[in-house]
């Protein structure tokens, strides 16, 4: 159900965007809207972290996921149970840049004996890593439309990228690897009962969208091609504020414009902000030397404790008995250390 | 513990990556690129046209391109025929460099301008140029 | 209580029903769910709105702005706790945490799937916190909060042990427990607590431990730990409680002082201290190191972890011991020092006996027996007989606070195997910070939730089940008191033939006390394998790690 309105909500806008471009509407989607977008992610990510940033973090409470740090005779994880911010940069820079802990991914199965036995489970890290990645060299290729010159590590990019000269142009890895792994962590989203289970149309809805996304490049850069010098005049004519629409962009193009500017808006006030919460889950970026420096919490409350004297007041007949010091022998005995000690 | 400073100096960093476009440009200009049509033999021409419209050969030029190395180097086609009937020679000197004699101000316009690096002469040799 | 037989318990399906999770309303099944607190429990400690109720009526007796209370509650929490608002808005759902669950493994109930249990609480975060829910609702997975999701709170945040072995593989650091603690302290607002936890959080705050002793019981418990001391030892020690001037205070869960097989455990500390002389003393006014106050709210957990520090400043000792126990070290470790610190009376720990500066505590100035145990072996200061553990083929569950909250994974081992000579390790992907839980934790451990107990017990029991087979181990060691209560029965049911131990029984078996005669059974009253043949001095460590990288 959740995937039917998500499919239809994406095939509704690519249609949006395909009518907007017949009717003349190229300010709109060209110029308009993407500046809307451009703002409300930039704008509405701050946001959301500052929203975020002004709730404290009242108590260290890593999870650890290796030896801590003691006694220096024993090897600590210094990155997975991190002591130090190195450590800590370390242990955050992984996660980000590598999903460590989706590595350690795994599966049961529960068998005849009983018998539970586990898998390690590696291919949604696989995807996931190779979906991020993909979509992070994209963008980044993407810089040679937005800026002149180019700066020359867009070049090095689209060069490892297009190491692969098919029909005497560049096929981008990175395009095969980005279709393939968004297929896949839609299948596995579809065919996996526990996947399917929990997901809702706001999950399916951003995979429709890339796939959207990366399929309207796909297209326009190895079959339908557009003049990429007016892409370009358009695009730079965005960043620099002096906004054109040249002629002759297809609505291809603009389905392709639109679809962005649709992820852009709608990242801040979805999921998608894991991008963001990564950095600042406390689980994993805080170094775990709790007993070793005092981590404060600003809004440390005093509460009512059951004090020591209350606690005497109401069995001090049974201490005494018991011999048990007590600080007051009676209700009138004055303070003061009882005469007996018990020796070692 | 809020670490404001660590979150707002992360924030920075994202929303300069993020305006990086915007900032890159501040105080230069980026012209559109401008194509040189005037050479001599266009000069001659009494109507100035290319073998498709522009609008086709502004996307599609290097996919043509490739069609006439496959009709030529494959095939041994010697002959294009254009969308409006046209016949053309299927020769990179007699046709297309023929009009186009001077890449540095017109085929590299575009090409630097997007900082597209063709492999056309990998193997070919670009004319001389300067003799309008 | 009965239970099913083990293979009727095995008949699980992971598949999800046919209905949707927000379409399908909790069932309390009998033998999955725990006893409503008493009343009086809750008036002890000021708790709102103390009342008889049980989960299975209709009628929960909730106040008619109960739905403003857990709103506002919620709202108070968002601000306090950025924790909750990334892990309210961060997850998407990718399922790596759905079967990392021992309750989820052992139940198939999807909404034992961290991710689920979760969405329990998301849904109404959405719906009232953030404008697309506002706006989408079902779209984005936002719903109402209405008496139904509050039952449904109920019956799964007290499903949860707060075992953290979802978050170590959410790749967002995403950590259940923190939603499910703060979920609790939103039921909590309307009095809606188990009774498992609601009497010891009484108890505790009244008389200094969870099981209610009084201070001449808790005495008496000790002294008859002290006298089986003797009989097995010939050894009389004599404990003090309350004592000012003492160097150390020493605090253990209460469980070791009162059942079976925990005692055993609490004789291995009286020895140890004994052997070596420690200046310490016990206390009858903070005689818990657990704290149940973690399963009800952080206030609670607050109001019940300031003994601590107030009896060590009261009594004017140096520094603090903490004895063997799982929650009680994410509490002390995680907590103490933010909520109840600084502990300024204190001085930074050192050990009397090596001279070790235990700097990883030097803050909070409270030491891990088993931290200071290792120290004292590393430095040859004990006289250890591990020949006479050799009836004893042991393997070691890592409680799930101790590795996933701290990291005290090798200091424990390491005493296991120079106090052991037949120690095998479990798979590794049960162990460490994969180790599963003993399925009682978080306050889960009464005899009406025995079903749902043995159900999140199976994957424990299962990696216990292969080393048994495969090296005939029959005693499993761990250093918390919730296991040495729960994993008994779990044993009984599923591995029958493994005992369970403490790490510091297993020390007190081995350990050469200076004035002790000769022993002929350990602390159990079980025969010693053979007269003692070994001589003292540190064992030759087992046949450690020798355990398969993977069950297949």
């Amino acid at each position: 159900m959740g995937m039917g309105i998500s499919l239809a909500l994406t095939v509704a806008l690519i249609l949006v965007a395909w009518a907007g471009a017949a009717a003349g509407l190229q300010v709109v989607l060209g110029t308009v809207i993407p500046y809307l977008a451009g703002l409300t992610f930039l704008g509405g990510l701050i946001w959301r972290v500052v929203r975020w940033a002004r709730a404290p973090v009242p108590f260290r409470i890593p999870t650890t996921c290796g030896q801590q740090k003691s006694l220096p005779w024993i090897r600590y994880a210094a990155v997975d149970n991190p002591a130090t911010t190195l450590g800590v940069v370390a242990r955050v820079a992984l996660e980000v840049l590598l999903f460590r802990s989706l590595l350690r991914n795994s599966r049961f199965e529960l068998r005849e004996g009983p018998k539970l036995v586990y898998f390690w489970e590696k291919w949604l890290w696989v995807a996931g890593l190779a979906f991020h990645w993909s979509l992070f060299v994209i963008l980044t290729r993407h810089l040679r439309f937005f800026t002149q010159p180019v700066p020359a590590f867009v070049g090095w990019l689209e060069g490892a990228d297009g190491f692969f000269q098919v029909w005497l142009s560049a096929l981008y890895l990175t395009d095969v690897v980005v279709l393939v792994a968004v297929t896949y962590l839609f299948l596995r989203r579809v065919l996996i009962p526990q996947v399917r289970y929990v997901s809702l149309p706001a999950d399916y809805f951003p995979l429709f969208l890339i796939m959207g996304i990366a399929g309207s490049g796909v297209l326009m850069r190895y079959f339908f091609r557009v003049d990429v010098t007016a892409v370009k005049e358009l695009a730079l004519g965005l960043v620099t504020f002096r906004p054109v629409l040249p002629a002759g962009l297809s609505a291809l193009f603009y389905v392709h414009l639109f679809l962005v500017s649709v992820l852009l808006v709608y990242f801040p006030f979805s999921k998608l902000v894991h991008m963001a919460g990564i950095f600042l889950s406390p689980t994993r970026n805080l170094a775990n030397t709790n007993r070793e420096r005092r981590h404060i919490n600003p809004w440390n409350y005093p509460v009512k404790v059951h004090t020591y004297e209350e606690y005497e007041e109401e069995f001090r007949k049974h201490m005494i008995a018991a011999g048990i010091p007590v600080e007051r022998a009676g209700p009138s005995a004055q303070v003061g250390i009882p005469a007996e000690k018990e020796g070692q | 513990m809020y670490d404001s400073g660590k979150i707002l100096t992360g924030l920075l960093i994202f929303a300069l990556l993020v305006t990086f476009p915007v900032w890159y440009h501040l105080g230069r200009a980026t012209p559109p690129p401008e194509p040189d049509l005037d050479t001599p033999v266009i000069a001659g021409l009494a109507e100035k046209e290319c073998i498709e419209s522009t609008e086709y050969m502004r996307a599609y030029h290097m996919e043509l391109l490739k069609t006439w190395r496959d009709l030529a180097v494959r095939s041994g086609e010697k002959t294009y025929v254009a969308r409006d009937g046209e016949k053309y020679p299927i020769s990179l000197e007699d046709t297309c460099l023929k009009c186009h004699s001077n890449k540095s101000r017109f085929c590299d316009q575009c090409h630097n301008y997007l900082g597209v690096d063709p492999n056309c002469w990998n193997c070919h040799v670009a004319p001389e140029e300067g003799n309008r | 209580m009965s239970a099913p037989k083990p293979q009727e318990l095995l008949k699980v399906s992971h598949r999800p029903p046919r209905t949707g999770w927000m379409d399908t309303p909790v069932e309390f099944r009998k033998g999955t769910w725990c006893y409503p607190g008493k009343p009086k429990s809750l008036e002890v400690l000021d708790l709102p709105f103390p009342r008889q109720w049980s989960p299975e009526d209709e009628d929960w007796k909730l106040p008619p702005n109960w739905k403003e209370i857990v709103l506002e509650g919620l709202r108070e929490r968002l601000h306090r706790f950025r924790s909750l608002q990334i892990f309210m808005d961060a997850c998407v759902r990718c399922g790596a945490c759905a079967d990392k669950c021992h309750f989820f493994i052992g139940s198939g109930d999807p909404k034992n799937m961290p991710v689920l249990r979760a969405e329990l609480l998301r849904s109404v975060y959405r719906r009232e916190f953030t404008t697309a829910g506002k706006l989408l609702g079902r779209m984005v997975g936002a719903r109402d909060l209405d008496e139904r999701v509050l039952k449904e709170w109920f019956y799964y945040f007290f499903q949860c042990t707060e075992c953290r072995r979802c978050s170590v593989f959410c790749p967002f650091g995403i950590d259940t427990a923190e939603i499910t603690i703060i979920a609790r302290e939103l039921l909590n607002l309307l009095g809606l607590n188990i009774d498992w936890i609601a009497t010891p959080i009484a108890n505790c705050y009244r008389t200094g431990n969870h099981l209610g002793l009084l201070p001449h019981a808790f005495k008496d418990m000790v002294d008859f730990c002290v006298d089986e001391i003797q009989n097995v030892t010939g050894v009389g020690i004599e404990p003090t409680f309350n004592r000012k001037g003492a160097e150390i205070l020493f605090v253990a869960p209460s469980g070791d002082v009162f059942a079976d097989p925990g005692i055993y455990t609490f004789m291995g500390y009286l020895m140890l201290f004994h052997a070596i002389g420690l200046d310490y003393t016990l206390s009858t006014y903070a005689s818990e190191g657990g704290n149940f106050g973690l399963f009800t709210s952080h206030e609670v957990m607050k109001r019940l972890n300031a003994k601590i520090y107030a009896e060590a400043k009261r009594l004017g000792v140096k520094w603090i011991i903490g004895g063997e126990c799982g929650h009680m070290w994410r509490v002390l470790h995680q907590y103490m020092d933010t909520m109840n610190g600084p502990a300024d009376s204190l001085e930074e720990p050192v050990s009397p006996i090596t001279g070790t500066k235990f700097e990883n505590a030097r803050s909070t100035r409270m030491v891990h027996i088993c931290e200071f145990t290792a120290d004292l072996i590393r430095h040859g200061k004990l006289k250890l007989d591990p020949s006479r553990n050799d009836h004893l083929v042991v393997t070691f569950h890592d409680s799930c606070n101790p590795s996933r909250a701290m990291g005290l994974l090798d200091e424990p081992r390491y005493i296991i195997r120079n106090v052991c000579r037949h120690f095998y390790d479990m798979p590794e992907n049960t162990i460490r910070e994969y180790t599963f839980c003993c399925g009682s934790g978080a306050g889960l451990g009464p005899d009406e939730n025995l079903e749902m107990r043995l159900r999140g017990g199976l994957p424990r029991a299962n990696a216990v089940k292969y080393v048994r087979e495969k090296y005939g181990v029959n005693t499993l060691a761990c250093i918390c008191a919730i296991d040495r209560a729960a994993l008994p029965p779990l044993m009984d049911y599923w591995v029958p033939g493994v005992g369970v131990a403490g790490v510091h029984e297993l020390v007190g078996n081995a350990l050469i006390l200076p004035d002790e005669g000769e022993r002929t059974t350990d602390l159990r009253g079980n025969p010693l394998p053979q007269p003692a043949g070994a001589g003292a001095g540190n064992g030759d460590p087992g046949g450690a790690g020798a355990a398969p990288r993977r069950e297949a």
